[in-house]
């Protein structure tokens, strides 16, 4: 008998958790030495004894899910996705990183580098410097594909410092796009036969369709690239390929993307008087504030949760009992920070795209 | 891909190649949530191989459709998600240029 009756709470409406144990499923509670209930409960029978379904249904998620952009720029964007799970906003973070393509340089060719900065050291610089080129327009560069107009895109950079001058210094507006492909020739083995350059392209890149209206070209013009001294020169083409962040970090297409779940700040207890004000001051991100509430009585609000950086301070010492700090489950603020290839938001879409992608070959490959 | 298949088709672990945890967790949450999945877990055999082994164990129907069915939900959440994004995109930049044009 008893044991039924710790399973059939009267006072709580079949097919809802009660409170305690709800708070638990859709927060992380933040405590002064670590937080608690961070685990998502997944498994969808988890609260089958109170009756409660813990199960996804596409169509729940469909009525549920949300979107709010709260920032958008030209390269940057904030927004809260809402009503979804780690799981799937960390599988489009990760995405954005690694395996979103950007077009980078991946091959330099030196004719002449009397520079102090080796050619390596060079090289590698060069494969840093952001792309203004849609990744999209092109196809990746295989080991046995001859570079061409569709997978290729080559720069030339040609500086010299005179000499009996200052010094000079070399920056990105230096590389200049070679839309009809690479200038410089093979060395061939037989004599006789015409010499080929390192690309084939079959027509120039500024006349294909999807590219002329956009020339290519360095995203930021002031990078500083290295410093010649007087009489120092560097001549080189530099082979620019599409590529995924994986391989090199040189691909990623953002700076950095993140997200942080919601924070909830709660006043469990009024805070009154002198308290209140030494809890607004003890917020470093003013979070709190203090309300009249008539009878020269004062009150703390919360007023700023979203600022809330989860630092703690609030509940280290005195009045930690006031305060819970929480975060909400499933509610993200994502931000994008684009290296500039694309804008953060059609790097958002294309990140979900291969998500998709990868769930279809997979399928194709379960039949 | 290959497909550790065994007598009884409730029970199955499924190795995909070229994955990792963004697949793989993504999927986990989702067969985990489904009601007919009685067990379900991943894991990376070795961090320099990409190969994650997914085990699926279900309470009678066969462990591969119901994956199946896992990765097609996943599709549609994000075909969601991405409809979702989008409109408000749109709709932020319409209302951001309907107050440009008000403040000039
Ligand atoms: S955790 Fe830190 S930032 Fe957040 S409310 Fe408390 S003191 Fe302010």
């Amino acid at each position: 008998m008893s044991e039924t009756a710790s399973l059939n709470m009267q006072d709580i409406p079949q097919g809802q958790l009660p409170e305690h144990i709800e708070l638990q499923r859709a927060r992380v509670f933040c405590k002064a030495d670590a937080p608690v209930h961070t685990e998502d409960v997944e498994y969808s029978g988890a609260y089958a004894a109170v009756g409660f379904d813990n199960s996804l249904q596409v169509d729940d998620f469909r009525r549920d899910f949300r979107v709010e952009i709260k920032n958008l720029s030209m390269d940057d964007i904030e927004f809260d996705m809402i009503g979804i799970d780690a799981s799937l906003a960390n599988a489009f973070r990760r995405i954005l990183i690694a395996e979103v393509p950007t077009m980078a340089i991946e091959k330099v060719l030196i004719v002449n580098n009397t520079s102090v900065m080796a050619d390596e050291i060079l090289s590698h610089r060069l494969g840093l410097l952001p792309i203004e080129a849609d990744p999209r327009l092109f196809d990746f560069l295989s080991e046995n594909d001859t570079p061409n107009e569709r997978n290729t895109i080559v720069f030339k950079m040609e500086v010299h410092c005179k000499k009996r001058g200052p010094r000079l210094t070399v920056k990105s507006d230096q590389l200049k796009w070679l839309p009809n492909g690479s200038e410089l020739l093979m060395e061939s083995p037989n004599p006789s036969t015409k010499p080929r350059s390192f690309t084939s392209f079959s027509c120039s890149q500024a006349s294909l369709p999807q590219i002329s209206g956009r020339p290519i070209g360095m995203k930021h013009l002031d990078i500083i690239i290295t410093q010649l001294g007087p009489g120092q020169s560097i001549e080189l083409e530099a082979h620019a390929v599409k590529g995924t962040g994986k391989v090199h970090a040189k691909w990623s297409p953002v700076g950095t993307t993140w997200y942080r779940m919601l924070p909830e700040v709660k006043l469990l207890k009024e805070v009154r008087g002198n308290d209140a004000e030494k809890l607004v001051k003890k917020c470093p991100r003013k979070v709190f504030d203090v309300e009249d509430v008539g009878h020269a009585m004062k009150k703390a609000v919360v007023s700023r949760p979203r600022d809330c950086t989860l630092c703690r301070e609030c509940i280290s010492g005195a009045g930690e009992e006031n305060i819970a700090l929480r975060r909400v489950r499933d509610h993200f603020i994502f931000t994008v920070e684009s290296t500039g290839a694309l804008p953060a938001e059609v790097l958002f879409t294309e990140a979900v795209k291969i998500l998709e992608e990868k769930c279809e070959r997979v399928i194709s490959e379960l039949s | 891909m290959e497909h550790g298949s065994l007598t009884d088709s409730k029970n199955s672990t499924f190795c995909l190649m070229d994955e990792d945890h963004t697949l793989a967790n993504s999927v986990r949450f989702l067969l985990n949530k489904d009601p007919r999945v009685e067990f379900c877990g991943y894991s990376i055999p070795h961090p320099s191989e990409n190969k994650v082994n997914i085990r699926v164990q279900t309470t009678g129907d066969s462990a591969k459709d119901v994956l199946k069915e896992s990765f097609q939900d996943l599709i549609f959440l994000c075909q969601h998600v991405r409809s979702t994004f989008e409109k408000s995109v749109a709709d932020f930049k319409s209302t951001q240029s309907r107050q440009e044009m008000n403040g000039a």
